[in-house]
């Protein structure tokens, strides 16, 4: 919006000039963008081309995979869902099963705690948010030995909540819902006028009320998308799963598809890229469509990386 | 998506603490007129919620006393009243929104970090995990010999819950079952076969000979105690059918609190330092956990085998996440610069070109480039080098290359993406001035558009610099930390970082988990990543915000 009054005055003195323009301003002004356009989207595509050309071409050896696309087929696709010492359907469901429960209740909690930050005055809330803002300078998988011991000693105890248990892995990522999402989701709650839960408390309402009913409605779609990015950070997760899901069918994309080329990066190769393509596309059709969100989202406070 | 600061003059909330002090005092911490009644639904969601929550914490505090666990038995409890007592008292709204949150992050964020930090001064690990008492009741279970003249005992393996049993027909035709966990018990019901070998018990699988075959390591493993202590011996089979008495090799005596060798005549005394030795200081494999002070400390920076890699680990964690900000950074910032044009034809397709490999997922990203760069198979290698036997991710220093590239791969989208935000946001009155005055492009973007643009990208950098230092699943998936270093036995290599040795310590094959160590080598990061931010923190704006 700010460069309008530039890029008009930009194009005026551009477009008699472009009649006349050798091939050498041309690629003074723009050819060498377009070079470097090129260039970097090749750098940027090639692995993902490449990694598809090697899901399609079933005579599955990393050796094997001379030229992209020189044969087209199913073969690895098909042994992919047929081992079942590496269950990927079951991966694929745990994956997405322990990221949407996860998210959710990410969400859920971060929009509770926001919502006492941003609505509610009370003695420790600048402690708090700023507490929060420090802790999630530190990942959870620091922790991750003494993630490990406690879930251990927690099998003693609740053994459906330990080691190798779903629920407890959820749990412990829940320990990382508020850190990161509250202070963003602080931002966004300000934004809501204090006016309309006002008006409704005269109007009678509880704040559970204005909660669910007012707050939560008007920022649905930024919960969508702190959700959808709580999603795709889970399911990309390594550290904390691989140490808590030991038995392949409770596993995830992430542990299990290591799993496939831990031991023998070369001969499982064909499969492997096949598991990776099913793997990525869902995230990365989620990740193009959010990309407009996620982009402001970035600039205001760094969401991935 | 801008953020309104709010401005809520404390002034007027006096007026409203008077009227709030009639409806049973509540705090006048509370914005507003009071809240309408909760409605009836609320209400029955409410007690019900809170219902599961006390029925799962009565559950668990039963399973604690069953254990014995006394200290959390207490803290659960104290936990549950806080949780009831929060919810059922009037006011105190702040807490009913935050205390579900904080339950978790009390637990899985803040409890851990400590706990980690207590860790980090044990000698906690493999042969190092539990109590001293179960230290020697597991040497006497493990330091078995077979007894020469033990009667055979014709065994059936059965499974139940995905747990072996064996269960043993006696010479002289008792039948009992037991397994690792179960001591030997005398059973009703079985089955027998021809010869009068037991051969199934009902609510048990008994598996065939395949089914052993296939289980042949668990099984072998199998070690039945003849009763709970551990002195009187147990039971082992080595081929599924037959099983002998075993009896402890090394006796323990309770009042010298030693070991002897019932063959050699050794005796093993506590060493101090978690575990048996004797006299020339060889110790028995299973120690326990003690304190050790800053041992791990003194020892991840002193011990020969240690120190060298640790240094060169520590200088690489640094150079590594340094440079891939630099690197993602400058070609970010590069492209956001050229492609800053609003007539630059395909745009949009560059764009949307650039920023997959940020959409795809970053643990495949490190395991698809290293099929890529495999140096005897890899794609680089055979097809564009032409059979060629560069080791891209063999060779230390082009190790070290290919993880800067592979990351600067995976990170420059979202540097781009960022700066060209950055620098649509910039006023263009500034450059128009600029060009006015006469300076060339080149000035306006060192002189005028940088230093803008790094006011509000510098926070950024540190957050990405911050993201980097542990950065695991780059280097985990692309070398695994490798190649590893010659100067040492363990599992060190050119490329780990931080957060890999900790990983490979706590949890790698090889050499045995040794979670004190990686306690400590995680609270070294810990304060190394806590200093980074102190001083970042000071100079973001986030307190600013805070403090509205």
């Amino acid at each position: 919006m700010s460069t309008s009054t530039l890029t008009a005055r930009a194009v005026e003195t551009a477009s008699p000039a472009r009649k006349r323009r050798s091939f050498g301003a041309w690629l003074k002004d723009k050819g060498w963008r377009h070079a470097v356009g090129v260039a970097v989207a090749a750098f940027a595509v090639f692995p993902l081309l490449y990694v598809l050309s090697a899901a399609l071409n079933s005579n599955g050896t990393l050796a094997g995979s001379s030229g992209l696309f020189t044969r087209i087929d199913v073969g690895n696709f098909v042994n992919l869902f047929n081992d079942p010492s590496r269950p990927f359907g079951r991966w694929f469901i745990n994956t997405l099963v322990i990221g949407v429960v996860t998210s959710a209740a990410t969400v859920f909690l971060g929009a509770m705690a926001a919502y006492a930050f941003s609505r509610m005055r009370f003695k420790g809330r600048r402690v708090g948010l700023l507490s929060l803002l420090l802790l999630q300078m530190f990942p959870q998988l620091l922790a991750v030995v003494a993630i490990f011991l406690l879930l251990s000693g927690i099998s003693d105890v609740v053994p459906w909540l330990g080691l190798g248990s779903q629920l407890g892995l959820i749990m412990v990522y829940l320990g990382g819902a508020l850190g990161v999402n509250t202070y963003l989701m602080y931002g966004f709650f300000n934004t809501v006028p204090q006016s309309l839960d006002e008006a409704a408390k005269i109007d009678g309402a509880s704040h559970v009320q204005i909660f669910f009913g007012i707050i939560l409605r008007l920022v649905t779609p930024i919960l969508a998308v702190v959700g959808l990015l709580a999603f795709i950070g889970i399911s990309s997760e390594f550290v904390i799963a691989s140490v808590v899901l030991t038995d392949p069918d409770t596993q995830t994309l992430a542990v299990g598809l290591y799993s496939f080329v831990a031991d023998t990066r070369s001969k499982n190769w064909g499969i492997f890229s096949a598991g990776a393509v099913l793997a990525a596309l869902p995230v990365m059709a989620l990740f193009l469509f959010l990309q407009r969100y996620i982009v402001s989202g970035l600039v205001q406070g760094g969401v991935k990386g | 998506m801008t953020q309104v600061s709010e401005t809520r003059p404390d002034a007027d909330q006096a007026p409203r603490s008077a009227s709030r002090q009639q409806r049973g005092g509540r705090p006048p911490s509370f914005l507003g007129k009071t809240f309408g009644m909760d409605s009836l639904k609320g209400t029955l969601a409410k007690v019900v919620l809170l219902g599961l929550v006390d029925a799962f914490a009565v559950y668990v505090m039963m399973m604690l006393f069953i254990s014995a666990q006394w200290p959390v038995l207490v803290v659960a409890a104290l936990v549950t009243l806080a949780i009831n007592w929060i919810y059922l008292r009037k006011g105190g709204l702040p807490a009913k929104y935050l205390a579900p949150g904080v339950v978790f992050l009390v637990v899985f964020q803040v409890f851990v970090v400590l706990y980690s930090g207590y860790i980090a001064f044990t000698n906690y690990g493999d042969g190092h995990n539990s109590t001293k008492a179960d230290a020697i009741s597991a040497i006497q279970l493990t330091a078995q010999k077979r007894v020469p003249d033990s009667p055979a005992y014709k065994t059936t393996v059965l499974k139940k819950n995905s747990d072996f049993y064996l269960l043993f027909t006696g010479p002289d035709g008792a039948v009992s079952i037991g397994s690792a966990a179960k001591p030997l018990t005398p059973v009703v019901g079985e089955t027998l076969d021809g010869s009068g070998k037991a051969v199934a018990l009902p609510g048990y699988d008994t598996l065939n000979f395949s089914q052993i075959l296939a289980n042949q390591t668990e099984i072998l493993k199998i070690s039945v105690p003849v009763s709970s202590d551990p002195a009187q011996g147990s039971l082992r089979t080595a081929d599924g059918t037959t099983a002998y008495a075993f009896k402890p090799s090394l006796g323990y005596d309770a009042a010298s609190d030693t070991f002897t060798d019932a063959a050699t005549g050794a005796t093993y005394t506590d060493n101090g330092h978690g575990a048996f030795a004797d006299k020339s200081g060889q110790t028995l494999a299973t120690g326990w956990k003690i304190n050790v002070g800053f041992d791990n400390f003194v020892r991840a920076f002193t011990d020969p085998n240690l120190r060298a890699p640790l240094l060169g680990v520590i200088a690489w964690t640094f150079t590594f996440a340094i440079a891939s900000v630099i690197l993602t950074f400058g070609l970010g910032l590069f492209l956001a610069v050229t492609f800053n044009r609003e007539d630059l034809r395909g745009k949009k397709v560059y764009r949307i070109l650039m920023i997959l490999p940020y959409a795809f997922p970053a643990f495949l990203s490190g395991l698809v480039w290293s099929g890529i760069l495999n140096p005897q198979f890899g794609w680089l290698n055979q097809t564009l080098l032409g059979g060629a036997e560069i080791g891209w991710l063999t060779d230390p220093v082009l190790a070290k290359v290919s993880v800067l590239v592979v990351n600067l791969w995976l990170g420059f989208p979202y540097m781009f993406l960022v700066c060209t935000g950055a620098l649509q946001s910039l006023p263009t009155e500034l450059d128009e001035a600029a060009r006015m005055d006469g300076a060339g492009a080149w000035r306006v973007f060192r002189s005028i558009k940088l230093p803008l643009l790094l006011v509000s990208i510098a926070p950024l950098l540190i957050a990405s610099f911050a993201f980097n230092f542990n950065n695991f699943n780059v280097i985990y998936m692309l070398t695994g930390g490798g190649p590893r270093f010659t100067d040492t036995t363990r599992d060190i290599g050119s490329t780990d970082i931080l957060i890999t040795l900790v990983y490979k310590v706590a949890f790698g094959q090889g050499t045995g988990r040794d979670y004190g160590l990686a306690s400590a080598l995680a609270i070294v990061i810990f304060v190394i990543v806590a200093t980074v931010s102190a001083i970042s923190f000071k100079q973001t704006k986030a307190l600013e915000e805070v403090n509205s």
